[in-house]
């Protein structure tokens, strides 16, 4: 600014001066939002205190003294408040998780089936993201819980899948995997067993394709695998096979009633959303793409696989990021079918201890964390397929 | 609520209610509900018999006629009363942020309630008890039975405490399934996702009724819990808690005496000066309060007596009386003198 002291008569003054006023915009703004949350503060402070009512979180060690459905973690009800909100998260996590991963292979299968030429798979498709992506996800969620998985029969007449799967009103009942202690020598021996056949044949024959490598490779780990089966005084993997008693099955996977729900509703509702993002990434792709790989030669596969999928992948991750976000916080709609999540145990939380205000900023900053968690991890992956500019 | 409702109200209190007599001081509440010409009750809109809705969308039951007395002895008029829905979930948010001036929803009196909520208790209008509904063809008498069962429970209740301590302390497993409303919770155990449910006694025999088959379910005699249930009020205002509480024990104490919607007008002939302070005919019972001399007689020609109330809508669905008597006839339902 020195060098335009000597044209000070030239410069408008402060008042309207473009850069001063910015500044005191952003001041004016800051100062604003400040005194509103100031005023909420102090708000809620004015009506705790009318009510003598204390803020702070020791009663988080308090015994919670309610039974959990079900959790990935073990809680027995004479645990704290904190440990059942672990156990809410833990669900809420593994919900997510699973949901996010299915409703994207549905989003792709969908959003494929829209762009295809074959008329019907167009069709079907169309009139199924139509319908879930218009209506309400609590009304899916629901329709899912009462409409479908209550009226499957009940426990005693589930539907049986070979033995192996039952799946009937409370859920589905998978069978488990069982290790045993010769898992670990097992899997070493087929580990160091395939990557020596790689380096054999590598040295060997180095004339062979990856493909004609990799089908050599996978023979000779089978094999080996189903030695060590045999050879070994007991399997290495057992099958452990839901079985009926009194009142339910014992043993295996569950997933309950509430869960299959839940996962169900939040997978068709996005996998729907998605489905739309993965049609609207591969046409955003310019056509020339497409002519210039047929002109180099590429078959219509190694077009798509090569070309247009790392292009469209481009345009879509943003979008899915979006997605996944609404994904997590719509499980928090778990409540409606009974569904142990992170805001169905809070609100029990909420009216055992009466414990509002602190609970609720627990829930904030646990979903804000998640959703900022799966954002980072979204960006990071976004970073990486980004155009290089040259 | 705005930031300005606390100091807006320590006003009116500092200027406006310095020229009152002492006895006749109302505290906030009062004077927010008695502006506002109809008092906020929040209801339960899904356990007949206690509180739902009729045909016409009206609330009728058990306790939705204590909301309609205590508005009967405000203001004369048993139909100045705005209901609120609320979830056994969201009762504490609702009392504690002002959004209803009172709850009349089968709640249960505890001391974590009274202190964690920053409410009172108003005198308990039934005492209840928790026990639990199974098929009868699952051959279930005891708890014990239960061993490995699904249980049906409602979200935010004692009932869910209850349950996790008995069992605990008995040593039965058990895998609770946690809905956050009654219509939720019974409409997934009639569905068979559950073996048995467990609420309130009264709860039970209410919803058995309007199952599909009742014959098929039974309530088992086992009564694992103390469930007094009443109305409640926000602390901050001993004026609208009195009145709560009187006239709850004016609904005892009308049938104590034997005074009922249809006779009442006879009571007021009466001589007996205990009567006729009650009812308003002399002392000074009703300005002690801030309300109306005969605002018994509005309470009573509104929603009748105790027993009437009961009467009315419980006893129709086979509930018995039990404990829920007056004092005289082997009950404990009794109201201090009012004098």
């Amino acid at each position: 600014m020195t060098s335009l002291s000597d044209q000070s008569h030239l410069r408008p003054p402060w008042w309207r001066n473009e850069r001063i006023l910015k500044v005191l915009l952003q001041v004016a703004f800051v100062v604003a939002v400040l005194l509103v949350f100031g005023i909420l503060a102090q708000n809620l402070l004015a009506s705790m205190r009318r009510l003598g009512i204390s803020l702070g979180f020791r009663f988080l060690g308090n015994s919670a003294n309610f039974g959990i459905t079900e959790g990935l973690i073990p809680y027995d009800p004479s645990e704290s408040y904190l440990k059942a909100l672990a156990v809410g998260a833990v669900n809420t996590l593994w919900l997510s998780a699973v949901s996010i991963v299915l409703a994207t292979a549905m989003g792709f299968v969908l959003g494929m089936a829209r762009l295809s030429s074959n008329w019907l798979a167009r069709q079907l498709a169309t009139v199924i993201t139509e319908i879930f992506r218009n209506v309400p996800v609590l009304l899916i969620v629901i329709f899912w819980y009462q409409g479908v998985i209550l009226t499957l029969p009940g426990v005693r007449n589930s539907l049986s899948i070979g033995g192996l799967v039952f799946i009937n009103q409370r859920g589905v009942k998978l069978p488990g995997l069982d290790p045993s202690g010769w898992l670990v020598p097992a899997l070493a021996i087929v580990i160091a067993a395939g990557w020596g056949i790689r380096k054999l044949l590598l040295a060997r024959r180095p004339e062979l394709g990856s493909r004609q490598r990799n089908l050599w490779v996978a023979a000779g780990v089978a094999l080996l695998a189903v030695a060590c089966w045999v050879l070994f005084p007991e399997p290495p993997v057992r099958l452990d096979v839901p079985v009926l008693e009194r009142f339910n099955f014992r043993g295996g996977i569950q997933l309950s009633a509430e869960f299959t729900a839940m996962m169900l509703g939040l997978v068709t509702y996005t996998g729907c959303y998605i489905a739309e993002v993965v049609r609207g990434s591969f046409l955003a792709v310019p056509r020339g793409q497409w002519e210039a790989a047929r002109a180099v030669g590429l078959s219509e596969l190694q077009t798509f696989r090569l070309v247009i999928v790392p292009q469209a992948l481009r345009i879509m991750i943003p979008s899915l990021n979006t997605q996944y976000l609404t994904l997590i916080k719509n499980s928090s709609l778990a409540i409606a079918v009974g569904f142990s999540d992170l805001f169905n145990i809070s609100s029990t939380i909420i009216n055992q201890s009466g414990r509002s205000v602190e609970m609720f900023a627990i829930l904030m900053a646990t979903y804000l964390t998640f959703n900022l968690v799966v954002s980072y991890g979204m960006n990071w992956l976004n970073a990486r397929v980004k155009l290089v500019e040259r | 609520m705005n930031g300005l409702a606390p100091l807006a109200g320590a006003l009116a209190l500092s200027m406006g209610l310095q020229s009152l007599p002492a006895w006749a001081q109302l505290g906030p509440l009062t004077d927010r509900i008695k502006a506002r010409g109809e008092l906020i009750c929040g209801v339960n809109n899904q356990l007949p018999g206690f509180g739902n809705l009729d045909d016409q969308g009206k609330y009728v039951g058990f306790d939705i006629d204590i909301c309609r007395a205590v508005a009967a002895a405000l203001f004369g008029d048993p139909d100045k009363v705005r209901y609120v829905y609320l979830t056994a979930a969201n009762r504490q948010s609702a009392i504690q942020s002002g959004e209803v001036d009172m709850i009349s929803r089968n709640t249960t009196w505890t001391l974590t309630r009274d202190r964690e909520w920053a409410v009172t208790f108003g005198p308990t209008t039934y005492y209840d008890g928790q026990g639990f509904m199974v098929r009868k063809s699952l051959g279930v008498e005891k708890l014990e039975d239960l061993n490995g069962a699904t249980i049906c429970v409602i979200a935010g209740t004692t009932t869910e405490l209850n349950l996790a301590d008995t069992f605990r302390a008995r040593g039965i497993a058990f895998t609770p399934v946690t809905f956050d409303g009654d219509d939720s919770s019974f409409n997934a155990y009639e569905e068979g996702r559950c073996d048995a449910i467990t609420s309130d006694q009264s709860a039970l025999i209410s919803r058995r009724a309007s199952l599909a088959s009742p014959d098929d379910h039974v309530i088992l005699p086992e009564v694992i819990s103390k469930e007094p249930l009443g109305p409640l009020v926000p602390h901050g205002d001993e004026s609208f808690s009195d009145i709560m509480n009187w006239t709850v024990y004016a609904l005892f104490y009308a049938e104590e005496k034997g005074i009922t919607s249809a006779n009442v007008d006879e009571f007021l002939k009466s001589e007996d000066p205990d009567i006729r302070r009650f009812l308003g005919q002399e002392g000074n019972l009703g300005e002690l309060l801030g309300l109306k001399p005969d605002w018994v007689v509005n309470v009573i020609k509104a929603v009748g007596n105790y027993g009437e109330i009961f009467n009315r809508h419980l006893t129709p669905l086979g509930v018995p009386r039990g404990l829920n008597q007056p004092y005289t006839k082997g009950g404990i339902q009794y109201a201090p003198p009012f004098r």
